[in-house]
């Protein structure tokens, strides 16, 4: 058993940790967060440039045929700077889907430009009253002279407003509920009948709502077959949440050890307020579930790598500890910052945000129980 | 419906029922509420939206014409002096409705502290400002050194011929942006105990060398304020009680605070949109209420909210046979807020990714909302609320008061 990293991986993780570090300063960040793009183009030439947005997409595909080792490297930094880039919305969910399913022309006119950074993807994946059920689809796609007919709507897509292509599911046969049925299929966001409404998100990041009006798709955008979309979104959804669940480890661990320094060097009441018994149990508790979420995703990670039978229900466990870590860490590292954690000022409010966001992104702690129990 | 008649008589056995009068006083509340309540602020309050200085202002005085603004004062200084009961109907109707939470600093913290500790001239300078609510208070105690360890503070106040030299730092200001005048805990003696070097001075925000700050919290919103003092000339006869007592007036203030800021009246409003909402939340077959594991944390928190209820009665009817509040309000203040968090918490868990989308206060205002009408306010109010368990003493604190106070530990 080795749950060490090897060399290339190493090499990687500094890579990563070293840009977070001398490029992405906070005051940089805000900046970003507040720009009418969220984030910055340059950044994203260089994670380009350093073969980042290719390392975990196949090598047929023109990747560097990593896996999600490398994606879970790279996101555990990346939320240790609390990065706005849409590395997970373009690269690990679309990219990495149309790696798993899309055809050969696809791949070279897609993920090509993907990992040169020439493009951003958005998937569609849930609708007003689809909640976390990923095959509660009512968008609809009717075939049509050999084109698709495509009427619905997309919520809350994440990086929307930035994607040059949106990918969506759509349900082209089968009831409301049935994963046999559902079809999708990469849009150009310039094709008549289709209208986002951008806007920001708590954590400073963008999405979209997105109508879709009797669009006119060709076939030749179809992922995968007809109807077989399902198990594909599911694997893409899975993989992201892998690569999500890294993020708030990373975060997580910026936060217990900032709240940690913090509780060292605050005074009340003549002494260090980390001091108080009541607080270092607290803040051992933090440690705990950071450490103990960390595990769970190296579990979940190396399961999914081997593709073992298991990895799903790995990933559900993963969440559900994810979700109820994020939670008390950050809540609690609020709490013990005390007023000053609640200001917009202070970078814990920030990271407790995404936080936030991250324990409802791709289900949440009842959701994944729920899935662990079932699967 | 069974309700506590909070005021009985040690003697006589528990009463669970309304009097006729009551139920009386319940129907004119709630006339007044339908032919009073202006519809421009009931409309903001249903929206969710800030309201205006002037809103608040206006709401204040509507109350103040029925005698039901200075509900606990004593008549002689113009209150109303609503039996506990009457004032439990007043507040669950006035949540019911949703109508805006009255600004506390003048009304439930300055005009008792002036009434109780204040001279003759005092009480005729500053209460009807309070009870017209010509005059905007605001609360200078905390300050960037001193949080939880309130007294440590260092805002001096040096006497000068018959003015105080106010120099210092005061933090989390409540509306200070809104603010006629401030009530500070300042220190005049440096020597001793430091309690005992505290003064209650209150200080008009137009003199020279006060400058007040925003502090934008992660909500979004400018509600906090800094407000910095720098050579400020304050009468002496600014001063309430004697040198050195700021800090007994403070601790006769901070029950006060504590009393109310379980704020049950509004949980019990808000829980029950919370349900009335998940309701009608469909998800697969059924609603999201049909969710056992969602159901089950509305169900524990209607639990934990009664509990909550019947321990406030219990103070308030043990108040109104002749004892005062003790510590024993910081239970409420423990389990009041623990309540208002969760069920801010369970909004944003219903809501599931419709509570992401984050607009500015003007852009919640003016546009169409991103998924359900009820879906923009939840997030912001989530964020905010991170304050109630950090506020009026943090939840730490109450802990240590109660360990203290009523374990004797």
């Amino acid at each position: 058993m080795d749950f060490n990293f090897n060399e290339e991986q190493t090499l990687i993780q500094s890579q990563v940790a070293q840009f977070i570090q001398r490029d992405y300063e906070w005051e940089k960040r805000q900046v970003l967060v507040a720009s009418d793009l969220g984030f910055s183009s340059e950044n994203w030439k260089t994670f380009a440039e350093l073969g980042w947005l290719g390392i975990s997409l196949s090598e047929k595909s023109g990747g560097f045929g990593g896996s999600a080792l490398e994606s879970m490297i790279i996101m555990e930094e990346f939320g240790k700077g609390l990065v706005v880039e849409p590395f997970l919305e373009t690269v690990i969910l679309c990219a990495g889907l149309i790696d798993s399913c899309g055809n050969e022309e696809q791949k070279a006119d897609l993920l090509g430009p993907v990992i040169s950074g020439e493009m951003h993807l958005a998937l569609g994946f849930t609708e007003p009253q689809s909640r976390f059920n990923l095959a509660d689809v009512t968008t609809e796609a009717k075939k049509k002279n050999g084109d698709y007919l495509v009427s619905g709507f997309k919520s809350v897509v994440m990086n929307g407003p930035n994607a040059d292509k949106l990918i969506i599911s759509a349900r082209t046969s089968g009831k409301q509920d049935d994963k046999e049925g559902i079809s999708l299929f990469v849009i150009d966001k310039n094709l008549e009948g289709v209208s986002l409404r951008n806007y920001p998100t708590v954590d400073g990041r963008r999405a979209s709502e997105v109508t879709l009006e009797n669009v006119i798709i060709p076939s030749s955008s179809l992922l995968s077959e007809e109807g077989k979309g399902y198990q594909h979104l599911e694997g893409a959804i899975d993989g992201a949440t892998l690569a999500i669940c890294a993020e708030a480890v990373g975060a997580m661990e910026v936060l217990y050890k900032t709240t940690v320094e913090y509780t060292k060097t605050r005074e009340q009441f003549g002494q260090a307020i980390g001091k108080f018994q009541v607080l270092q149990h607290r803040m051992v508790d933090m440690f705990m579930e950071y450490e103990q979420s960390k595990s769970l995703l190296y579990m979940a990670t190396i399961k999914n790598v081997e593709g073992s039978k298991d990895a799903k229900k790995a990933i559900s466990g993963l969440k559900y500890q994810v979700g109820k870590a994020a939670k008390f860490i950050g809540q609690q590292s609020v709490q013990l910052h005390g007023g000053m954690g609640v200001t917009e000022e202070l970078n814990v409010g920030h990271f407790f945000k995404r936080l936030t966001t991250i324990i409802t992104i791709f289900g949440n702690t009842d959701y994944h129980l729920k899935r662990y129990s079932q699967l | 419906m069974c309700i506590i008649r909070p005021y009985f008589r040690p003697s006589t056995i528990m009463d669970l029922a309304f009097s006729q009068e009551d139920l009386d006083f319940q129907e004119d509340v709630r006339n007044f509420l339908a032919s009073e309540y202006p519809l421009d602020i009931k409309e903001k309050q249903d929206k969710r939206l800030p309201l205006e200085r002037e809103d608040i202002i206006a709401w204040q005085k509507i109350l103040a014409s029925k005698g039901w603004f200075a509900i606990n004062w004593p008549k002689e200084f113009g209150g109303t002096d609503l039996s506990p009961t009457k004032n439990y109907i007043l507040q669950n109707e006035l949540a019911s409705a949703n109508t805006p939470i009255l600004i506390p600093f003048g009304i439930n913290m300055c005009g008792p502290v002036v009434y109780t500790f204040g001279t003759a001239e005092q009480k005729k300078k500053y209460l009807p400002g309070i009870l017209n609510s010509d005059v905007w208070w605001c609360q200078g105690y905390s300050e960037p050194g001193s949080g939880s360890d309130l007294a440590s503070l260092q805002t001096k106040a040096e006497l000068k011929g018959n003015n105080y030299i106010v120099n210092g730092t005061k933090t989390w200001t409540t509306l200070a942006q809104h603010a006629d005048w401030i009530f500070c805990l300042v220190r005049t003696e440096t020597t001793g105990i430091k309690q005992e070097g505290i003064s209650f001075l209150l200080i008009d925000m137009k003199s020279k060398g006060v400058e007040v700050k925003p502090i934008i919290t992660i909500d979004g919103s400018h509600e906090v304020n800094m407000v910095y003092f720098d050579d400020v000339k304050v009468p002496s006869n600014n001063l309430i009680g004697d040198e050195g007592q700021g800090w007994n007036i403070a601790k006769f203030l901070l029950m006060h605070e504590r009393t109310g800021i379980a704020g049950i009246a509004a949980l019990k409003r808000e829980l029950k949109r919370l349900k009335d909402i998940s309701a009608n939340v469909i998800v697969g077959e059924g609603s999201l209420l049909d969710d056992s594991k969602f159901r089950d944390k509305l169900e524990a928190a209607e639990i934990e909210l009664t509990a909550t209820e019947f321990t406030e009665l219990r103070t308030l009817s043990q108040i109104s046979s002749g004892g005062a509040p003790g510590p024993e309000s910081s239970i409420l203040k423990i389990k009041g807020t623990e309540l208002q968090q969760n069920i801010s918490e369970l909004f944003i868990e219903m809501l599931a990714y419709y509570s992401h989308p984050f607009l500015t206060e003007t852009e919640l205002g003016s546009n169409e909302s991103i998924g359900p009408d009820y879906a923009g306010a939840a997030m912001p109010h989530y964020l905010n609320f991170r304050k109630v368990s950090i506020y009026g003493g943090s939840n730490e604190i109450q802990r240590n008061v109660i360990s203290k106070a009523i374990l004797g530990l």
